[in-house]
């Protein structure tokens, strides 16, 4: 099976052709915003961080600025920066480098004479750029070039009867074909980790997937804090589910049944050709879909029984839902119904099926829903409070 | 009608796939065959039921695996919920 997609200069192959401006902290995020608003083919975010953070804190900032950076489906990105935050301009363009050769430029506010002026020269360089990627051409690729993040949100029980498994077929169909799945939540193994690690690959994976989530709870305990408080939240409880343990269970199955290859943290870079593998990233969506995307995932598809809206600025987010009243109430936000899983009226077979080749014609360019809404909340995970 | 599923032979929960009204029969699959019993409340879509009598303090069980304790006596065809079931953190490193 194959998708059309832009090959880039590092050798990874992005399925959308966007040129980032990147926030190296929240005191540039306003101006990007404006930068990017003026640059049709530009895309930036809200990033809450940058600065005033400790060691550990700022290392998963880092990581998802150079992650986005990296992530094949930009073309390029154009860093803005204060001038005085913790992520100083010349740390973001060595980790950005660290990971790809790509196009590349900066534009500190402090030095080039503030708002407007950083705001002339980044819209230039944005606009240029932007030229640049619209003469690349489409080239056909196999699926094995594609990372694939997997998300759950707004959980109900229909999301462990029938979405979560549709999606694991699809990764088990991604595997097959030599590509990687990325399974993400930690806080969603919680009394469902013993099943993954008895799929683990090696022995070292085995306690890498019992150490992540032994560290959270541990983490959450040092603040006083008990990761049961808020999850399940009271939208799960209300569609049915009762316990962190059953929405666990099934959390687990967007993994598909595939051997656990590899066990990565927060936002690292994702090898492609890998298989099914984890990423340690928090329940929380928005943090955990821009870890996957940090690492590489060009498309990602999130299960939601309630109906999440959530997308994200750089990989299109398909939406799927096994209950079959929010299809029908949220279908603007939903682009894939697996409700019939549960009513007999399709397989597993035929709905993993179905899913993969949504999933290869968004690679190959369709719009989801979210992207067509113009969706692009996004969250970086945080170990403590800011200094 | 089948209006109930279980996932696992081993469950003693049923997942209601259609709103359920007290006193209705509960119809669902485990290993090929249908099973029935009655409702003794409304359950909602989507919600649980116990499939069998269900001990306080005996594990709830979907999946096959543990969800939580009975934190009371349920009866087969009642609703199993936050009101009657508590999440225990299981060692399952130490189990495996």
């Amino acid at each position: 099976m194959t998708f059309y997609g832009y090959k880039r200069p590092d050798g990874r192959v992005g399925v959308r052709n966007k040129v980032l401006i990147l926030p190296a902290s929240v005191c540039a995020s306003d101006t990007t915003r404006i930068i990017a608003q003026q640059v049709v083919g530009s895309v930036t975010f809200n990033n809450q961080q940058g600065c005033s953070q400790v060691a550990s804190d700022q290392q998963l900032t880092m990581d998802v600025m150079a992650g986005y950076a990296a992530n094949p489906n930009i073309y390029g990105t154009v860093v803005v920066s204060l001038g005085c935050e913790n992520c100083q301009m010349d740390l973001v363009v060595k980790a950005i480098q660290e990971r790809t050769n790509k196009p590349l430029k900066q534009v500190i506010i402090q030095e080039v004479g503030g708002t407007l002026k950083a705001v002339d020269i980044a819209v230039r360089y944005a606009k240029e750029m932007v030229a640049e990627a619209s003469l690349l051409q489409k080239e056909e690729f196999p699926i094995s070039e594609l990372i694939v993040g997997t998300e759950c949100g707004g959980s109900d029980p229909t999301s462990g009867l029938a979405a979560n498994p549709v999606i694991g077929e699809m990764c088990d169909r991604i595997v097959a074909g030599g590509g990687t799945a990325i399974l993400s939540e930690t806080t969603e193994f919680i009394g469902a980790e013993h099943i993954l690690a008895r799929r683990a690959a090696t022995p070292e994976v085995h306690d890498r997937i019992f150490e992540i989530v032994h560290r959270y709870e541990a983490a959450l305990r040092l603040v006083g804090e008990e990761v049961r408080e808020g999850n399940p939240s009271p939208g799960n409880k209300a569609g049915g589910i009762t316990t962190l343990e059953e929405k666990s269970l099934g959390c687990i199955h967007k993994g598909g049944h595939s051997p656990v290859n590899a066990v990565y943290d927060y936002g690292k870079q994702v090898e492609s050709k890998q298989g099914l593998v984890i990423m340690d990233t928090p329940g929380n969506d928005p943090s955990s879909v821009a870890a996957m995307v940090a690492g590489g995932a060009q498309v990602v598809v999130f299960s939601s029984g309630r109906g999440s809206p959530t997308g994200n600025p750089i990989a299109p987010v398909i939406k799927i839902t096994g209950n079959k009243l929010t299809f029908a109430k949220m279908e603007d936000n939903i682009d894939f119904n697996a409700a019939p899983l549960i009513y007999g009226e399709k397989t597993l077979e035929e709905l993993g099926d179905d899913l993969l080749n949504m999933v290869v014609e968004t690679a190959c360019g369709k719009q989801t829903k979210a992207e067509s809404l113009g969706f692009t909340e996004m969250a970086i995970a945080r170990v403590c409070n800011y200094v | 009608m089948r209006n109930a599923m279980i996932i696992d032979a081993k469950d003693n929960v049923a997942v209601a796939i259609e709103a359920i009204a007290k006193g209705d029969t509960v119809t669902y699959t485990c290993g090929g065959e249908d099973v029935s019993l009655t409702a003794l409340e409304d359950i909602t879509i989507y919600h649980k039921l116990a499939t069998r009598d269900i001990a306080k303090g005996e594990p709830v069980v979907k999946y096959g695996e543990h969800i939580g304790i009975a934190s009371s006596d349920i009866k087969a065809g009642e609703h199993v919920h936050v009101h009657n079931v508590e999440g225990h953190r299981e060692n399952l490193e130490a189990k495996e």
